[in-house]
């Protein structure tokens, strides 16, 4: 993939992370993205962008768990790091219950907003399992969807966590 | 006010797309980069207009990478423009830019750092020319004319009436030049007589802004030369219009152009027609590799944007209220090139006095070049505009008479079949009970409490576009199915409705049908995916394609079984012998080819004939109800009710039109109190999703209540018509109406920003917001 090669003319530095449970270790020029690492070199198509200015959500993964926008965030950055994406999210066969959610609810129509959500939403989750709807909507607030109209998400999250809840 | 409720059509089946969505797997056209694939990078213009004076791409092909630089003088031996109404855009830029952002020359490189970096490069000499930024100032009669050239019509019939030679008025011999791109006048009865005789005339004026539909996904495609084949691969929704613009550029038969479209990250009518394949495609043709052109979302705002609008309405009442004529006077400002704003007029002009009865009608539009970005359709297409106007008028003639705003629309609105256009096909829809409705909603939770509004507003519009449609369903030896059709997925759930479609026609699982879409090589033909017509008009191609396949199936085993025709009964993925004996599609199949193999292809089309002739197909229906709190301090309007009706006529997936409803009233809000991209100067101040702000989740309507409305009184399949739009239409107007009456003041234009609130409810001067 041209676009992939080493970019003519510019600084490498290498890194070395795990990437959904998968270790890499690849030399990416500085000025790359954490976005244009994972689509362009991994091929984790995914991660979506759109805004490319931290304000849609399209583009959120987990860094060591924390969400962050893999349009801004640099890829040399996660050196040393565990990166999750959409890819990452269900196990095997095994849709993860946000996705089953999201699903059922017809929280996405487009789609393209639906992986930033979904990762969000596992960070919200992750250390909220029981959030209120306000709590849900606070933290989302960072996501555009511009199909859904947003109820439907809202609704698939709150479904979501009650699920894992039971399972827990 | 039911329906039959069926096997699979009419039930909230999952989306099987969603599966792919939800995992990462879903391939968008931005994920597509073939082996080989060169990266390009479009120059753009720094000037609203002025003349190119020379092009310096030394510096750019220095750059490492960079393998050329594509300007219009390359284009020489091709014809250099598009448009499926007025050919007038330039691929590239030739001789003069008419726009801040539009493309001067395409940069192709190895990869897309060398591509900016190579872009930057570029140095282009330029001498300005007096520019025309908004239609006021394009309509002065001392106004820089942006065209000079006659572009001619384009081939398609039903737009040739549109494509009068741009820049020249309707009359006259040898008329100057000026910047109206195209008019529609539309009008009946005696408006001047009946105005003299009215009860009450009542006058105002309103602008609406200049929208971004914001598709998440932003334009892009990627284009490959193959011996004398064009491929391009593109977010497009219409992809064979597409092709027909690229055959025209390249003079390659429509069988040699290929147009692909995996699925959208939105559309909502903003990648409708031709937008950057013609610029990946001579990258490609240049070259000889393929071109993956991305646009980011600053690019992709000046690429395309909505018509903004200043409309003026004048409209006489008798003393209880009933309309006795109406006058609008429309002026788009539709930016530097035609693309689909003349379409967008015809419509702001058809929709704009409401589905009432107006005995006398006077309606003047114009679409007006101007020096901004090009505007083309957005979902309402003109509708929103329109209403806005006429809404407002009617809520300020109620507040004059002293009548509810709810009961002067009872008063006017068309009833069931009723003419809203002489000639056309009556309404489709029972639009007073659909209003009883939103009313009550809305009162049942209603605070009257100082501050807050109620504000309701209604439109139709002539939906469906032009009716040609073909569908293709292949029936295979195991009883599966697949479709082909050539209308896009964009997100609104077209392939699950389909296949619910098929599944239910032949009477087969719906697991056991998969839907191929949006292939010019590939699918069946589709005219458009626009206007809210897959269910309904694709839906009927689809139809006949099952029963043409199902024909074939019955006159297939009539031969095996040796027996007459007629004596099969029609059974579910099966037909049924004289004897009982159930023959399965599939089985049918492999008999009479013989060794397991084969399959049978049911073929449907759809033109202007039968229920399709009368136009529109159908009308879509648009009927909301809102109530705002205002925040008196800080101008901040807080929608507290959210009602709206989908009278969809038969719902295929009552979910999935909930969930489109329900998108578009949201689209619908944003443009009534955040959205509008703003010029200062050249160029806009808020091309980015920072400063352009679309609705979020916490702007959320604390009720929501999306009514799904089923009278099965549709053209389409089980009485189904087409939905989606609906609620976007009339909802700058409910909102406008709600806060009117919250605050005791007439807005006369969105977004209603808290600035522009604050504004009116301490009674300053309502200047432009920013
Ligand atoms: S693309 Fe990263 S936040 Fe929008
Ligand atoms: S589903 Fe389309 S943007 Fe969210």
């Amino acid at each position: 993939m041209t676009a992939a090669q080493p970019a003519t003319g510019h600084d490498h530095v290498v890194v070395a992370a795990d990437v959904n449970g998968v270790s890499v270790t690849e030399p990416v020029p500085t000025r790359w993205t954490l976005a244009q690492f994972l689509r362009d070199r991994l091929g984790l198509t995914g991660t979506k962008v759109s805004c490319e200015l931290q304000v849609c959500g399209a583009c959120s993964v987990l860094v060591d768990g924390a969400p962050v926008s893999a349009c801004t965030y640099l890829a040399a950055d996660i050196d040393g790091r565990r990166v999750q994406t959409v890819e990452g999210l269900a196990a095997r066969d095994q849709l993860h219950p946000l996705q089953r959610s999201f699903v059922e609810h017809f929280a996405l129509q487009c789609g393209f907003c639906t992986p930033g959500f979904l990762m969000m939403a596992k960070a919200l989750l992750d250390r909220n399992p029981d959030p209120t709807e306000d709590e849900v909507k606070e933290y989302l607030d960072g996501n555009i969807c511009r199909c859904t109209g947003y109820e439907p998400i809202v609704a698939a999250v709150l479904d979501a966590a009650k699920r894992m809840r039971g399972q827990a | 006010m039911s329906v039959e409720r069926r096997r699979v059509a009419g039930q909230a089946v999952q989306r099987r797309d969603l599966f792919e969505k939800v995992t990462g797997a879903a391939t968008y056209t931005v994920d597509v980069t073939p082996p080989g694939c060169l990266h390009a990078k479009v120059v753009r213009s720094s000037r609203a207009h002025a003349r190119i004076l020379g092009i310096e791409t030394s510096a750019a092909l220095a750059v490492p990478g960079v393998i050329a630089v594509v300007t219009a003088s390359d284009l020489a031996a091709l014809f250099p423009r598009f448009g499926h109404i007025i050919p007038d855009h330039a691929i590239l830029a030739m001789e003069k830019v008419r726009y801040y952002g539009e493309p001067v020359a395409l940069v192709v490189a190895e990869n897309i750092v060398a591509a900016s970096d190579g872009a930057e490069a570029v140095q282009v000499r330029y001498e300005d020319l007096p520019a025309a930024m908004d239609a006021e100032a394009a309509l002065a009669p001392d106004a820089p004319i942006l065209h000079d050239d006659d572009y001619g019509a384009s081939g398609d019939e039903s737009f040739s009436e549109m494509a009068a030679t741009p820049g020249l008025p309707d009359h006259g011999d040898s008329p100057p030049r000026t910047n109206v791109a195209h008019t529609v006048d539309l009008s009946w009865g005696d408006v001047d007589a009946a105005l003299a005789q009215a009860h009450i005339v009542v006058e105002n004026r309103v602008h609406y802004p200049m929208l971004y539909a914001y598709a998440m996904e932003p334009y892009n495609a990627v284009a490959s030369f193959t011996e004398d084949s064009l491929h391009v691969v593109s977010s497009a929704q219409h992809p064979f219009m597409v092709r027909t613009d690229l055959a025209r550029i390249f003079s390659l038969p429509l069988s040699r152009v290929r147009v692909q479209v995996p699925y959208l990250g939105g559309g909502y009518g903003s990648k409708s027609y031709t937008k950057i394949e013609p610029l990946a495609a001579v990258g490609a043709w240049v070259v000889r590799q393929p071109v993956k052109l991305v646009l980011d979302v600053e690019e992709a705002i000046y690429t395309t944007r909505a018509d903004s609008a200043a409309i003026t309405v004048r409209s006489g009442f008798d003393a209880e209220g009933r309309i006795l004529a109406r006058a609008f006077d429309i002026v788009l400002d539709s930016g530097a090139y035609a693309d689909n704003s003349p379409l967008v007029l015809a419509k702001a002009v058809n929709r704009c006095f409401g589905p009432y009865r107006v005995p006398n009608l006077r309606v003047r539009g114009r679409s007006v070049y101007t020096n901004t970005s090009p505007a083309s359709s957005y979902r309402g297409f003109g509708a929103p505009q329109g209403a806005l106007a006429g809404e407002t008028n009617l809520d300020r003639a109620a507040a004059q008479l002293g009548i509810d705003p709810v009961e002067i629309r009872r008063r006017n609105l068309v009833p069931p079949g009723g003419e809203i256009l002489p000639g056309k096909r009556g309404i489709d829809a029972d639009l007073p009970a659909d209003l009883e409705l939103v009313a009550e909603s809305l009162q049942r939770d209603a605070r009257t409490v100082p501050g807050h509004g109620i504000g309701v507003a209604c439109t139709a519009s002539d939906a469906g576009a032009y009716p040609i449609s073909t569908a293709i369903v292949r029936v295979q030896t195991d009883g599966s199915v697949t479709v082909l059709s050539g209308s896009t997925e964009m997100g609104q759930g077209s392939r699950s409705v389909l296949a619910q479609l098929v599944a239910e026609e032949l009477g087969v699982p719906i697991e056991a049908v998969d839907v191929v879409q949006s292939d010019t090589a590939m699918s069946s033909y589709e005219r458009t995916t626009g206007a809210s017509r897959t269910t309904t008009l694709v839906g009927l191609a689809v139809q006949r394609a099952c029963a043409d396949a199902r024909a074939k199936l019955t006159e297939m085993a009539a031969e095996i079984e040796q027996c007459p025709p007629e004596s099969l009964a029609q059974g579910d993925g099966v037909l049924e012998s004289a004897d009982g004996r159930k023959l399965a599609f599939g089985d049918i199949i492999s008999r009479w080819f013989g060794g397991d193999a084969g399959e049978v292809t049911g073929v449907g089309t759809l033109r202007r004939d039968g229920r399709t002739q009368k136009m529109p197909p159908f009308w879509e229906v648009g009927m909301v109800g809102v109530e705002v709190g205002i925040d008196p301090e800080t101008g901040v309007v807080r929608v507290d009710q959210l009602v709206t009706v989908a009278d969809v006529g038969f719902a295929f997936n009552p979910k999935a039109v909930e969930g489109q409803d329900l998108g578009a009233a949201t689209q619908g809000l944003g443009g009534a109190l955040f959205e509008e991209l703003v010029y200062d100067g050249p160029q806009l101040v808020n091309p980015n999703m920072v400063e352009y702000r679309v609705p979020r989740m916490t702007d959320l309507a604390d009720k929501i209540e999306s009514i799904v409305v089923e009278r099965g009184d549709g053209v389409g399949p089980y009485g189904a018509k087409g939905g989606g739009e609906g609620a976007l239409n009339p909802m700058g107007a409910a909102v406008a109406n709600a806060v009117a009456m919250a605050t005791g003041k007439w807005p006369s234009r969105l977004p209603l920003t808290p600035e522009r609130v604050w504004r009116l409810v301490n009674d300053l001067p309502e200047v432009d917001a920013e």
